[in-house]
């Protein structure tokens, strides 16, 4: 609670802070609690209620907590036509969870994301904040295990 | 004093005032165009795409609701094009919406089913895209089963625009899209305050109040739980309160009522704890008089006090105006200037 | 201070890169780069020059648009041209340092080309296939300079435009702009001139511009270069428009999955604020004038300008009915004007350079030149920039080398999901707002997407239409359950349970879309399906009627084999089968059982290639059978 208080003294009572202040919740907390919510919702003027509706709206919120590590599987044209589909396929062997899960232990979250812009390596991969390229299902355990 | 404003609809000349939507100025001239979002206490929305038209010199075929009247403007509200395309948009929803009327509380005053049947419309021509919706069945008096609903998004806008609560609002995206409240809370658990106002808006059988039953006629009376004096139309039905609506020509409340006065007037009118005569207290308890005997034993006694000794207090359930008329008897008849009210809102 | 006081000190920064006294490496790391390893090989690069006891300095720069060799190195010794290596891994990198730096090899063969004239039998960089046919404008700086340095901005003639700008009315540099010619980089190719004016002569203050950075579209990547390359050239783009339009504040949309892009437009956005570039009185002119950054949040809509503008406003981002239009009532209820990051740059180049030399690249219609990503099945994927109104046929094979593997070219992809595919027997065409239209797909924000004979038509539709479903805002019906619809009927085809109807019910309800849906998504959402049936009609009634898919890509409509003659029984793929649908005994030929594959085709990719025993056939399973309608 401590840390959404800080975060809120930073910004204006305008809800055009609103996405702004659920950008910075999820960097620090991994995810967006409801009492965040509840909290941005009091500092801006709107209604939870409302708070909930622009932050469901929008795919980069989350609302469970997520894992140590993040992978982000791009489902983008590029990625989709040089097989992408088998390297999500392979992650969620590797690490026994699905898209928008995390696993029991709680290392790794694994999303979709529809784009990362790094088309002209399709696939493409991030692990955290690395980007990896050409990647191929055989690449994949390697990829996941350089992080741990 | 707004502007006049000529224009020409289907080839017929219609006049309007300035900063009126194309629709609500084809309606207002008996000219019918398909709506579903649309309605006239809310901002325009242009979400259903019913009421798309073609006009002279725009692209595309703009949403009527959403374009304001100007001088000289051609509008055509029907035609090959516009039917196949409106056509398509009503049979999607009718393939994303359950298929038994007559299981539905709003049947036969389904607004859905009305611009179904305007456009002869008789079978369903799409896949069935429907997936099972959760159902809210929290609130004592309405429900909201969201299996009906076209997201037309009347009530979430009701809850901003005219009651300012906020408590539904539309939540996620695409067809994901649902109306719903905080963390998806119940209605009952949330800071909604149950006034209806959004069910009174919902076109389909979506948020309905529970027991609904169709009243054979209306009585137009103003509401006595407070003095704001909303002005409202009971239903009856076999001598018997059924429904409320608001009267949207009421001076105080243009159609909107509280949660008392929508789901609270039959219970409270028909409750067996009301009095319903004057009791007058004497040795054997109180007992009942008429008005004549009860009015009399209060002058008799009135007589006997100073007006510094006497006090009145009206009622919050009375209206205004019978306040008004307390406090001038108080001042005028009685001589005392200790008058309240016992509303303490 | 002012800007001619910086240009000498530029000028000098700029001269020791290029004619320096001791070696310079620059390294392009732009998120292609660094996702091809560019960090290790430039970790790689100090440690060798620390082993070496080289006195040099290290760059980082931004991509020049070869990703498809990265990491690219640049080296410039001293007295010798700047020499660009590809391909670079830490260990070779080092090796080409030493190479050159200690034995005075320049390695030609792992370098790239030459920036100037070919030398150490090396080849002339922009004479090569890849470069020769580009024309740089937006990108001009792009792989060049280090973003982070504004000094070589600065050098390379950035800002001289805005001061040229500032020294005109308004309304001058309006009449510059139309007069170039420019259209938005965005997709819709408005006239920039024109939307700027009607900016300026709205009623209302304060005015507000908006750079839309959020390049939505799955495939294009020319924003996010742009803006890792060389942000300034946007930035000063974006301030010649506010003294265009009159405009007090700007905001800089840019989506949250391009962490790098944004650090650098931080950075700059500083750096501009530190020599007087923002806030009041901008060089003197008394214009007054700020900028910041809006982060997106992972919705596609958001592209679109009001969804954008309810974006930043801290709403859901859903696109609201048009008019009235952004410039006279936007962000706030006041004037507002967006434009596409490549609108920018453009803008920033045509004030220095005048409407008539940008005018003079392109066709009639089109003037200029237009970025474009290729990506997908193409030799040579990367960022280029060419003139309007060059050929398909010289993008794909001449620039972008062909197609790899041997195989052939099926179509391009423009446009991004709103766009369409243009067929192999269409690449004559040459590509211009005009052009591109009329064949059913558009230009959209760049990206071109090339698929081969192994890539299914139908299945690219599909995928499109599972796009603009997740990404549909919801709000108008077409759009939010035309989508669903259309989806649900491609995906029927693509597991063989397609009807000869679901041709005409997609050609009509795509139409109705077009004309019903309340915003560019759901206008172009059936695009994709609308122009494959158009150009590949073949490929759905294969699979509607004999259930097949060519492709080989659709699942349902294939199935895999093991020819017991060519199998030794490794029991590799018996291992890598997710199903259990393979059984055999070590040594003795494996079978697969049908009715447990999943087709998912591990047991082909593991198949060791010298026996080459699993083989993908048209499935004689169920599909074959017309299925049940579920």
């Amino acid at each position: 609670m401590q840390q959404i208080s800080d975060i809120l003294s930073f910004h204006r009572a305008d809800r055009s802070d609103l996405i702004p202040i659920l950008h910075e919740v999820q960097s620090r907390l991994g995810y967006i609690p409801p009492e965040a919510m509840q909290a941005a919702a009091d500092h801006v003027g709107m209604s939870a209620s409302e708070v909930y509706g622009v932050a469901t709206f929008y795919s980069a919120f989350k609302f469970k907590p997520v894992g140590r590590h993040c992978v982000k599987a791009c489902r983008g044209t590029a990625c989709h036509v040089k097989g992408s589909e088998k390297i999500l396929a392979e992650i969620e062997k590797a690490l026994g969870i699905k898209d928008g899960d995390t696993s029991a232990d709680g290392e790794y979250s694994l999303e979709t994301v529809a784009c990362l812009g790094s088309c002209a390596l399709a696939p493409v991969l991030v692990v955290d904040e690395r980007v990896y390229g050409r990647v191929t299902p055989a690449r994949v355990k390697s990829i996941l295990r350089g992080e741990r | 004093m707004a502007q006049t404003v000529k224009f020409t609809i289907d080839g017929k000349q219609v006049t309007s005032t300035e900063g009126t939507t194309v629709l609500e100025a084809a309606l207002s001239a008996g000219i019918f165009i398909p709506n579903l979002c649309f309605h006239p206490d809310l901002e325009p929305y242009g979400g259903c795409r019913m009421c798309i038209v073609e006009i002279q010199g725009m692209r595309g075929m703009p949403t009527s609701c959403t374009i304001k009247v100007a001088e000289g403007m051609i509008v055509k509200t029907f035609g090959p094009e516009i039917d196949k395309t409106r056509r398509d948009a009503l049979q999607l929803l009718l393939a994303n919406h359950p298929t038994d009327c007559l299981a539905c509380v709003k049947n036969q005053r389904c607004e859905l089913q009305k611009v179904a049947a305007y456009m002869g419309v008789t079978e369903r021509t799409m896949q069935r895209t429907a997936r099972p919706q959760a159902v809210d069945e929290s609130n004592p008096f309405f429900k909201l089963d969201r299996n009906y609903c076209i997201l037309c998004a009347r009530c979430t806008r009701t809850c901003n625009e005219i009651t300012c609560v906020n408590a539904i609002d539309l939540v996620s995206r695409g067809d994901e899209t649902r109306v719903s409240l905080f963390q998806d809370q119940q209605f009952m658990e949330s800071i909604c305050r149950s006034c209806g106002e959004c069910v009174a808006r919902c076109p389909v059988g979506a948020l309905v109040s529970k027991n609904t039953v169709i009243p054979s006629s209306e009585v137009l009376t103003t509401c006595c739980y407070c003095a704001v004096g909303c002005s409202m139309y009971l239903g009856v039905r076999d001598g018997k309160i059924v429904s409320v609506r608001g009267n949207s020509e009421g001076k105080s409340n243009k159609g909107k009522l509280c949660v008392k006065g929508r789901f609270g007037i039959a219970e409270f009118v028909t409750h067996p704890d009301r009095l319903t005569s004057p009791l007058v207290k004497g040795e054997n308890g109180q007992v009942q008089a008429s008005w004549d005997d009860a009015l009399q034993i209060v002058a008799d006694r009135f007589k006997t006090y100073s007006p510094d000794e006497i006090a009145v207090v009206a009622s919050a359930r009375t209206t205004n105006e019978d306040v008004y008329a307390v406090q001038k008897l108080a001042r005028a008849v009685l001589g005392t200037n200790n008058v309240d009210n016992c509303a303490r809102l | 201070m002012n800007l001619s006081g910086l240009r000498e000190q530029a000028n000098n920064a700029w001269k020791a890169v290029n004619e320096p006294s001791r070696p310079q490496v620059l390294v392009g790391q732009a998120t292609c780069g660094e996702a091809s390893g560019a960090g290790e090989v430039n970790h790689s690069i100090l440690e060798t020059l620390k082993r070496l006891g080289i006195e040099a300095d290290v760059h980082s720069v931004g991509c020049i648009g070869a990703c498809y060799c990265e990491p690219l190195v640049d080296i410039v010794k001293p007295g010798a041209p700047r020499i660009c290596y590809h391909s670079m891994t830490p260990a070779l990198v080092s090796e080409l340092l030493e190479d050159y730096l200690v034995k005075d090899n320049p390695r030609p063969d792992l370098a790239l080309g030459v920036w100037g004239e070919s030398r150490f039998g090396i080849p002339a960089l922009f004479e090569l296939p890849m470069f020769k046919p580009q024309m740089r404008i937006a990108l001009r700086n792009a792989g060049v300079i280090d973003p982070e340095n504004m000094m070589h901005y600065i050098a390379r003639g950035g800002y001289t435009g805005l001061e040229r700008a500032l020294k005109m009315a308004p309304e001058a540099v309006i009449a510059e702009i139309e007069k170039s010619g420019l259209r938005g980089r965005g997709g819709a190719g408005f006239s920039t001139g024109l939307k700027w004016k009607l900016c300026r002569q709205a009623k209302g203050s304060p005015k507000y511009i908006i750079c839309n950075a959020d390049e939505g579209d799955p495939g294009a990547f020319m924003d996010r270069d742009l803006l890792e390359s060389d942000p300034h050239a946007v930035l000063e783009g974006i301030l010649t428009g506010a003294h265009a339009m009159g405009a007090a504040e700007g905001i800089i949309y840019i989506r949250a999955e391009y962490p790098l892009a944004i650090k650098r437009l931080v950075k700059a956005i500083s750096q501009m604020r530190d020599i007087g570039l923002l806030g009041k009185n901008i060089l003197g002119s008394g214009f007054d004038f700020d900028l910041r950054i809006v982060m997106g949040a992972g919705a596609f809509v958001c592209g679109e300008e009001t969804a954008m503008m309810n974006s930043i406003m801290g709403r859901r981002g859903t696109p609201r009915p048009r008019p009235p239009f952004p410039a006279e009532s936007g962000l706030w209820g006041k004037p507002t004007s967006i434009n596409n990051v490549e609108t920018w740059a453009c803008v920033s180049a045509i004030m220095e350079k005048g409407a008539d030399w940008f005018s003079s690249f392109g066709t009639e219609k089109s003037k200029g030149t237009k970025t474009f990503s290729l990506a997908g099945k193409i030799n040579r994927t990367g960022l280029i920039e060419v003139p309007m109104g060059i050929t398909l046929q010289e993008i794909i094979f001449g620039i972008g080398g062909g197609i790899p593997g041997g195989k052939s070219l099926k179509a391009v992809q423009t446009g991004g999901p709103s766009g369409g595919c243009i067929p192999a027997s269409m690449l004559s065409l040459p590509v211009d707002y005009e052009a591109l239209t009329k064949a059913g797909s558009y230009i959209g924000s760049g990206g071109m997407i090339v698929l081969d004979e192994d890539n299914c038509m139908v299945e690219t539709a599909r995928y499109f239409l599972s796009f603009t479903t997740s990404e549909s805002c919801g709000k108008c019906v077409p759009c939010r359950l035309g989508t669903r619809q259309l989806l649900t009927i491609l995906t029927d085809i693509t597991q063989g349970k397609g009807k000869p109807q679901d041709i005409p019910a997609i050609l009509g309800l795509g139409k109705s879309m077009r004309q019903g849906s309340l915003c560019g998504l759901g206008q172009g959402a059936p695009n994709p399906a609308m122009t494959t049936i158009a150009y590949f009609r073949e490929e759905y009634d294969e699979h509607i009627n004999s259930h097949v898919c060519r492709a080989g890509e659709c699942r349902a409509l294939i199935s895999y084999t093991i020819i017991a003659e060519r199998c030794k029984g490794c029991a590799i793929c018996l291992r890598a089968c997710p199903s259990a649908a393979i059984t055999g005994e070590k040594g003795k030929p494996h079978v697969i059982d049908i009715s447990k594959c999943s087709q998912c085709g591990n047991c082909l990719d593991v198949c060791p290639k010298k026996f080459n025993a699993v083989v993908k056939v048209p499935a004689a399973g169920p599909a074959a059978v017309p299925a049940a309608k579920g």
